[in-house]
């Protein structure tokens, strides 16, 4: 029986898979993985935004007692930071942009009918859930959650002894480091591959649209990036398990010698930041592809500069590569190197600069559609101007140097690459949801939480700068005894309450994205008006994205406004007006 | 059904890429099932090939971060906190013998890997011939490659655990001295690969034995065999980093 039911499957290669399990849960299907994806990281976000939440009520309040952690020790509040930034620079950042839209939208903008590699992309998917759900187990293990940061840098990550939540906790949490690092990797290799060799007829790499080389940009970084993280990662697990001393040099724990000497806790950090400083544009540079698409889509306009667009990717993907230095200004590095680590650093702000200028000159005299993706497309330049100019600054020694363990640094990476390129990831939702699920979400409800978290952001965010430039250190729970910084608590208690209210506001997106799913207005194939190819398709799109026939692009994916034709949008698809270039 | 027709070489121009204006890559659906027939199998044959030469990449880069961990680790000196001074901690290790019979080992492994892979070309190629009835292919009993590699990777990696022994009994356990770490951490990380293409090498014997087209064999044996020369070339890189730069 069940081997005649596999042979009809073989028949029909293009059949659509039955039963739930299948087709919802061990799917092959791109597009139902990127939805697992997007759903994995929604459930992470809001697990990180309840972890901050806790922490800014606990700076605020020190002696009140929170819910499901009770009273916070120095410690718990550690263990809060700790998985805030691990839940959220992994499992939402890296996730949903690249992992989300990534998967569903790659191929059917390359006019592909699935990833290269659909098995390998499944196992992705499920070894980053099982990763996700090793990092949530850290909470209940004896101990807790572990103390070290994001970046977990050693001794402290290193030495069971050194903390309650640095025993198992820490070993969970490297685990599914190492988990996610491979899903990653394995992952980028299916993005690659994608690329370069599933585009249909006519998509030459530059009519890709802008959303495409982001994400093939991304994979080569997470390609390069992962693997170093990973042999860091193991590194750890043997010095913390085996006794080996890759990290921790001779230290003692509590008076006692831990049998560890000689290793470098530095080589953990060059390790850990030359994946992390690319990391940062892992998050980043989906949110960059997808705004030149928006903002193109909604001025009407052919991006300004495609090919400037395109090198500017690439030049901040290789670029990120040689500016893992200027993380570790304070580790009493030669100051020629830092002097190099500096320039480099600086000289990201030149493609960067272009791509602001380009987004700028594509709104220029556009007819601007002010719609829910295109007000958080703007939303994220603005993000990504406000949160990078602080970058110059703290590209410099001499400044870093001071600001460095201050909120100066939190306010400036929040904003940069955790609120920005969040704003990316609801501009993508907003745009895509009606091909994703065949129904429009509610405009006013979008405005209403554009504004919230737009103005709400800010309001945290932009503060922090403040408290940094006036010594405010990072990190710790509670330092309400130091009188200079008791100056500084109504400031804490503004971000606090703008917290209260910018989180307040991310519930009318939950229940706008459940509700239209639900009862949304019915959506048309191109409610947008867009020209790249998966508004070609049927909404949502079918099993093998184009109902068995294979597109064939013959125009660049940014024909708006163009003088003769019919409408003001000319499709990837259309044969008849081709594009004087 | 299973046909492989000659026609479609593996560099058919028909699938170069959409570039060049020429007919786009062919499809496959959203499934990775086996492959019913020929029809894809070129494309099929470079997607896998392009894939594998990412994953390598991507392998370089854990080893490239084990390489610059050693450097650096081998520089750092430690502080005696019995004579207030800096020593070095690095012992350096002397290499078991056995591992050159393992090198050995893996480098005949790596010739049965190209002889194994010609071999199912030659029969993907015999195939089509096979199915004529006035043609006979010749089916005498013949040393199948596969095995003979599947069986060369495995006595690799026994013979890197007897090595392993050998270096324990000689007192050099994996925390004793960071030179012995990254010489456990480095031989074991390449064993763990080398493994990951014997289970390729076995799904292909699999395929082979549960009469799936010979194409699909083919992809499977072609791609891990770049990847099989790659661990062979890994490990000599490894065997000249642990014995010159001790």
């Amino acid at each position: 029986m069940a081997t005649r039911e596999f042979a009809a499957h073989e028949s029909h290669a293009h059949a659509a898979p039955q039963g739930f399990l299948r087709k919802w849960v061990f799917s092959l299907d791109h597009k139902v993985i990127g939805l697992q994806y997007y759903f994995l990281a929604l459930t992470a976000v809001f697990v990180g935004m309840f972890l901050s939440l806790l922490m800014r009520i606990h700076l605020i309040w020190p002696n009140v007692s929170l819910p499901l952690f009770g009273d916070i020790k120095p410690e718990t509040y550690l263990s809060l930071l700790t998985m805030h930034g691990t839940i959220m620079v992994f499992f939402v950042l890296t996730t949903a942009p690249q992992g989300g839209f990534g998967n569903y939208f790659l191929p059917i903008q390359i006019g592909a009918a699935d990833m290269a590699f659909p098995v390998l992309n499944m196992l992705s998917f499920w070894i980053t859930l099982v990763g996700y759900i090793v990092m949530l187990a850290a909470f209940f293990v004896v101990g807790g959650a572990p103390l070290h940061g994001w970046t977990g840098y050693p001794p402290l990550s290193a030495l069971p002894s050194a903390g309650p939540g640095e025993g198992l906790g820490a070993d969970l949490w490297v685990i599914s480091i190492a988990l996610f690092c491979i899903g990653a990797l394995m992952s980028a290799l299916n993005f690659i591959t994608t690329t370069l060799d599933m585009r249909v007829k006519g998509m030459s790499m530059m009519r890709l649209p802008l959303t495409c080389w982001a994400w093939f940009i991304t994979a080569i970084l997470g390609l390069l990036a992962f693997g170093v993280l990973f042999s860091a990662g193991i590194l750890l697990l043997l010095d913390r398990n085996v006794g080996t001393s890759f990290f921790v040099p001779l230290v003692t724990v509590n008076g006692q010698l831990t049998g560890h000497k000689g290793g470098s806790p530095l080589l953990w950090q060059h390790l850990f930041w030359f994946f992390g400083h690319p990391e940062v544009y892992i998050a980043i540079l989906p949110a960059m592809g997808l705004c030149s698409q928006l903002v193109s889509v909604f001025s009407r306009k052919p991006i300004f500069g495609y090919k400037a667009m395109v090198y500017a990717m690439l030049s901040i993907g290789l670029l990120g590569f040689m500016v893992w230095g200027h993380h570790m200004f304070m580790s009493g590095m030669s100051p020629y190197s830092a002097f190099a680590f500096s320039i480099m650093t600086m000289a990201i702000g030149v493609p960067s600069a272009i791509k602001t200028f380009n987004w700028l000159g594509t709104l220029w005299g556009g007819r601007i559609r002010f719609a829910s993706p295109m007000l958080f497309a703007i939303g994220f330049v603005s993000l990504f101007v406000s949160g990078g100019i602080s970058g110059p600054f703290l590209a410099q020694p001499t400044l870093d140097i001071p600001l460095h363990d201050t909120y100066f640094v939190t306010g400036h990476f929040h904003l940069i690459m955790g609120v920005a390129s969040i704003f990316g990831i609801f501009a993508a939702t907003y745009y895509w949801f009606p091909k994703m699920f065949g129904r429009m979400m509610d405009e006013s409800l979008a405005r209403w939480h554009f504004w919230f978290t737009f103005v709400g952001t800010y309001a945290i965010f932009m503060p922090m700068h403040y408290l940094g430039m006036a010594g405010h250190p990072r990190r710790y729970s509670q330092l309400t005894e130091l009188n200079y910084l008791h100056e500084l608590m109504p400031l804490q208690k503004f971000i606090t309450y703008a917290a209260f209210v910018t989180i307040a506001g991310q519930f009318i997106f939950l229940f706008n994205l459940f509700w239209s799913m639900k009862a949304g207005k019915k959506a048309s194939d191109n409610p947008w008006e867009a020209t790249t190819l998966e508004w070609t398709t049927a909404t949502p799109p079918p099993h093998d994205n184009f109902g068995g026939h294979t597109p064939v692009v013959y125009n660049g994916p940014y024909e708006y406004s163009v003088p003769g034709a019919p409408q003001d949008y000319v499709m990837q698809t259309d044969p008849t007006i081709v594009a004087a270039h | 059904m299973a046909s492989f027709a000659p026609s479609v070489s593996i560099d058919d121009p028909r699938t170069t890429l959409g570039d060049d204006g020429i007919l786009p890559p062919a499809r496959d659906g959203g499934d990775d099932r086996p492959d019913d027939g020929s029809r894809n199998f070129a494309a099929r044959l470079r997607r896998a090939r392009l894939g594998m030469s990412v994953a390598v990449a991507g392998i370089v880069m854990i080893f490239v971060s084990f390489t610059s961990a050693y450097i650096v680790r081998q520089g750092l000196p430690t502080l005696d906190p019995r004579t207030d001074t800096l020593v070095h901690d690095w012992i350096p290790v002397r290499l078991p013998a056995l591992l050159l019979v393992n090198t050995c080992v893996l480098l005949i492994s790596s010739l049965t890997m190209a002889l194994a892979r010609r071999q199912v070309a030659g029969e993907a190629a015999l195939a089509h011939a096979a199915s004529i009835p006035e043609v006979s292919a010749g089916h005498g009993q013949k040393i199948s490659w596969l095995a003979v590699t599947v069986v060369l990777g495995l006595s690799f990696l026994a013979l890197q655990w007897m090595a392993w022994r050998e270096l324990a009994a000689s007192g050099f356990y994996v925390a004793t001295s960071p030179s012995s770490s990254f010489v456990y951490l480095l031989t074991g990380m390449h064993g763990v690969h080398l493994l990951g293409g014997v289970v390729a090498l076995l799904v292909a014997g699999a395929a082979s034995l549960l009469q799936r087209p010979v194409t699909s064999r083919f992809v499977i044996l072609d791609v891990t065999g770049w990847y099989w020369h790659f661990m062979a070339l890994l490990w000599i890189y490894i065997l000249c980093l642990l014995e010159f730069a001790r």
